[in-house]
């Protein structure tokens, strides 16, 4: 029998990018809250600018849990799925939002309105045939309030575009209108990042600095960022990466509300013979504990969530908690962020010091920006450049033809090019398909002997033109910066694990089709919330984290507004 | 082996099998030598390095060596690798990142060093790879030319690695393309990793590629430098503000101590 926590009124299963920002609303509503976390705290000073640490030994993403439980992939039925080299997510108090790259987009409003924004501009047989994509149940306009929340709380970098409908000067002029400007300023520019601006201008484009989760300037405690170049997988050195770690958890203990247990490894979630869920079962070292809570907030990654809900069988539940409609899984996609294209230029770049989130955007053909009508896709992609460089991924460059891989010729070739590349990589509108989904590989399984998450998945032909298309455009717009040689990758095949990982519990208001309601609440677990892009029916053209925190705090705040109706 | 009959590169070896009795006394005021650190100038610890292994070498330019504010190569054992072993990959690394220009490359950077700590650790899956590869690379070379590979002409090594890249060794199948691909993987990670980790001595690879080095700060007047500013020449774990240590409980930062609401 599983040793038994006093009861609480709810229990988060991890502490990262969004359980570590619904706790907020919850306990400021007065409610006690227990975060149960797979990792542990870590602090500044583990945060060193140490490129074999964090790019090519996976620390500290390799810690404790999610190492063990590496997805095994594939595209299609037709192929055995096997497990790649390492997890894209890490746990610890914070997660992936300790080292993550900390852009932080809102989506554009067509996101949320694909199906009806497409049928009513082109037509419904532009969608394709194959794809199981829906409107979200909400828009833009009603997460707008939400978005606000967690950028003031969080600290949001950016400059705005469109404040209440009046166009920005400096911002996105493609994006959903906002309520006011973002807290700060955004990141400063760079000599790479000016030199591709003014190539933009020169071809009519709208360049702007992408918003980040990382200060530009002192914000509340925390200092502005130093640029320092080891932001890409690392965690920031002087806390200026705005990481749930360093603002909403340890905003939340100041309440006394909010408990953290590390190093708890959530087994399952546990349901009465109602339906409802009564709390998690969780390891801590060798002992099984029970944390029972009135209300269960699933908050890990996309894998994980499907996961624990596919594991958490019961008589009410025979194929997992809340997939009685076999939803659990369904409408899975990697985010299309592949196919790069890598550029030689005749000068120095100076990208020897910088960040990713430190980067200059073009909007113009991403999601229906642009005119698509004589087009053979939907959607699009959001150009992006950004200054980061590091030593060994600077030798390791592209050979551009120009020599072999090795010897003196190469020496000579790296000596004078290491900081002439630039490679950039496209964010593209992925859809959700009919055989693309998560299960439970039937094979392999983690130390504790529990399955781990299959992903089966491949990008289509819509994924593929758009790759072909903004490929040519980012061509153009380094050959307008002057780039000498271009490189272009292939188009996509299967979809990898990824860090921007969508779908599993997608939310909607049909439950034959959906497993979470427009609040994230299960429809058929009316006290477990799901929190992150799990949810999250289409990716648009940008990442993830932000639309996933906003998200969070809604369906927090919903639970603390509603307690009585969820948990009663 | 005896280090009389080596060619200029190969003198610079730091493990010699029969060293003579002044060779030894050498190495002692070497070792002393080796603490010293400050400004560095790679040529200058190139001639430093061919000096001590040099019979001819005076009291006085010992004398020389240890007031100058260089760091010099140290005497050390490998973790893992056998002699015979460190001798082939140190030749091996030495042709892909070659210091035939008079500018220091692979061997330079004790890149060998850096994968034989690694051999050890995180990269402890590729150790059979490198034993069988390398004693293959060995007995080729022994076929091809009558001596172990880091004997062999460096036009003939160059020859034995086109080969390996072609896959076209195909009496020895461990000499292809996949071993290269990790020999060459690792020998630039040695070269250009933060030297915490055993290679990019001297910051040789550093300076190499133009990075000025790693620091907490860049400000923007320093990035206009480029490769033009001065290099940092600190391990990021010079700087107190790392550890890969636990942190002192009693320090209180921003991330909050382990024991925070537990």
């Amino acid at each position: 029998m599983a040793n038994e926590n006093a009861r609480t009124d709810v229990v988060v299963i991890g502490l990262g990018a969004v359980g570590g920002v619904a706790i907020l609303p919850l306990v400021n509503a007065g409610l006690n809250v227990i975060g149960l976390e797979a990792g542990g705290w870590m602090t500044t000073r583990d945060f060193a600018p140490d490129e074999v640490r964090n790019n090519m030994r996976d620390w500290p993403q390799a810690v404790p849990k999610a190492k063990n439980e590496i997805p095994t992939v594939r595209a299609n039925i037709n192929f055995e799925a096997v497990q790649g080299g390492g997890h894209p997510m890490m746990n610890g108090v914070g997660g992936t939002s300790l080292h993550y790259w900390a852009q932080s987009w809102r989506l554009n409003p067509w996101d949320f309105k694909t199906v009806s924004e497409t049928t009513r501009r082109y037509g419904a047989h532009r969608l394709p045939v194959d794809s199981t994509i829906e409107d979200w149940p909400i828009s833009y306009e009603d997460l707008e309030p939400y978005y606000d929340t967690v950028e003031y709380a969080l600290g949001v970098s950016g400059n705005a575009g469109n404040i209440n409908g009046a166009l920005q000067p400096n911002g996105n002029r493609f994006e959903g209108a906002r309520a006011r400007a973002y807290p700060m300023p955004g990141l400063r520019s760079s000599v790479f990042t000016d030199l591709m601006s003014d190539a933009a201008r020169q071809l009519g484009w709208h360049p702007f600095q992408g918003p980040a989760a990382i200060n530009s300037e002192v914000y509340g405690d925390r200092p502005g960022c130093l640029y320092h170049g080891f932001c890409d997988r690392g965690g920031c050195h002087v806390a200026a990466k705005s990481s749930t770690a360093v603002t909403t958890i340890p905003e939340a203990l100041k309440s006394g509300r909010l408990k953290v247990i590390t190093h708890a490894r959530v087994l399952r979630i546990v349901n009465d013979a109602d339906g409802r869920a009564t709390g998690v079962e969780y390891l801590a070292g060798n002992q099984v504990m029970f944390q029972p809570a009135d209300a269960v907030l699933l908050a890990s990654h996309t894998y994980e969530n499907s996961r624990l809900l596919l594991l958490s069988r019961s008589r009410q539940f025979p194929n997992g908690l809340a997939n009685n409609s076999s939803q659990v899984g369904e409408h899975y996609l990697s985010h299309h962020q592949g196919s790069p294209v890598t550029a030689l230029f005749p000068r120095d770049l100076h990208n020897w010091y910088g960040l990713p989130a430190q980067g200059v955007a073009i909007d113009e053909w991403a999601d229906d920006n642009f005119d698509h009508s004589d087009l053979d896709f939907i959607g699009g992609g959001n150009l992006w450049v950004h200054t980061n460089r590091r030593p060994i991924a600077a030798a390791k460059m592209s050979t551009f033809d120009q020599v072999p891989n090795w010897g003196a010729k190469w020496k000579a070739f790296i000596s004078e090019n290491a900081d002439r590349t630039n490679s950039s990589y496209v964010q593209k509108t992925t859809l959700p398909y009919r055989g693309n989904r998560l299960d439970l590989d039937p094979l392999v399984k983690d130390k504790l002997g529990f399955p781990v998450i299959r992903i089966t998945g491949e990008y289509r032909e819509n994924e593929q033109r758009i790759a072909a298309f903004t490929q040519d455009r980012m061509e153009e717009w380094y050959r307008a910066a002057g780039a000498i040689q271009i490189i272009r990758s292939g188009l996509g095949g299967a979809m990898g694990a990824s860090t921007h990982a969508y779908g599993g519990t997608r939310m909607g208001d049909n439950p034959q089709t959906n497993v979470t309601n427009r609040f994230g609440f299960a429809h058929e677990v009316k006290n477990l919330g799901v929190l992150g892009a799990s949810v999250m029916g289409t990716s648009g053209a940008r990442n993830p984290t932000l639309t996933a925190q906003a998200l969070a705090w809604r369906t927090a705040e919903h639970l603390a507004q509603n307690w009585d109706t969820i948990t009663r | 082996m005896n280090n009389k009959n080596k060619t200029g590169s190969e003198l610079t070896q730091t493990h010699e099998t029969s060293l003579s009795r002044r060779d030894l006394l050498k190495g002692v005021g070497l070792s002393g030598a080796a603490l010293l650190t400050g400004a560095s100038n790679p040529a200058i610890a190139q001639s430093i390095n061919t000096q001590s292994t040099n019979d001819q070498v005076s009291h006085d330019q010992l004398s020389d060596v240890q007031t100058s504010p260089v760091r010099i190569r140290v005497t050390e054992a490998f973790e893992t690798l056998t002699a015979a072993e460190s001798y082939a990959l140190d030749a091996f690394a030495s042709r892909i990142l070659p210091s035939d220009d008079g500018t220091p490359g692979a061997h330079e950077a004790r890149a060998v060093h850096y994968i034989d700590r690694g051999l050890t650790s995180a990269m402890a899956a590729s150790r059979e790879m490198y034993a069988t590869g390398l004693a293959a690379l060995d007995a080729h070379a022994m076929e091809v030319g009558g001596t172990p590979f880091y004997r062999l002409p460096t036009s003939t090594q160059d020859a034995i690695i086109d080969a390996m890249t072609r896959n076209a060794i195909p009496s020895f199948p461990m000499l292809n393309t996949g071993f290269f691909n990790t020999v060459r993987n690792h020998t630039i990670d040695g070269t250009f990793s933060d030297p915490y980790y055993g290679g990019n001595r001297d910051f040789v690879g550093w300076d190499m590629i133009g990075y000025p080095g790693v620091r907490a700060v860049a400000n923007s007047e320093e990035i206009r430098q480029g490769r033009a500013l001065a290099p940092s020449r600190q391990s990021a774990y010079d700087m107190p503000s790392y550890t890969k240590d636990p942190a002192d409980p009693s320090v209180s930062s921003a991330t909050g101590g382990p024991a925070h609401g537990q």
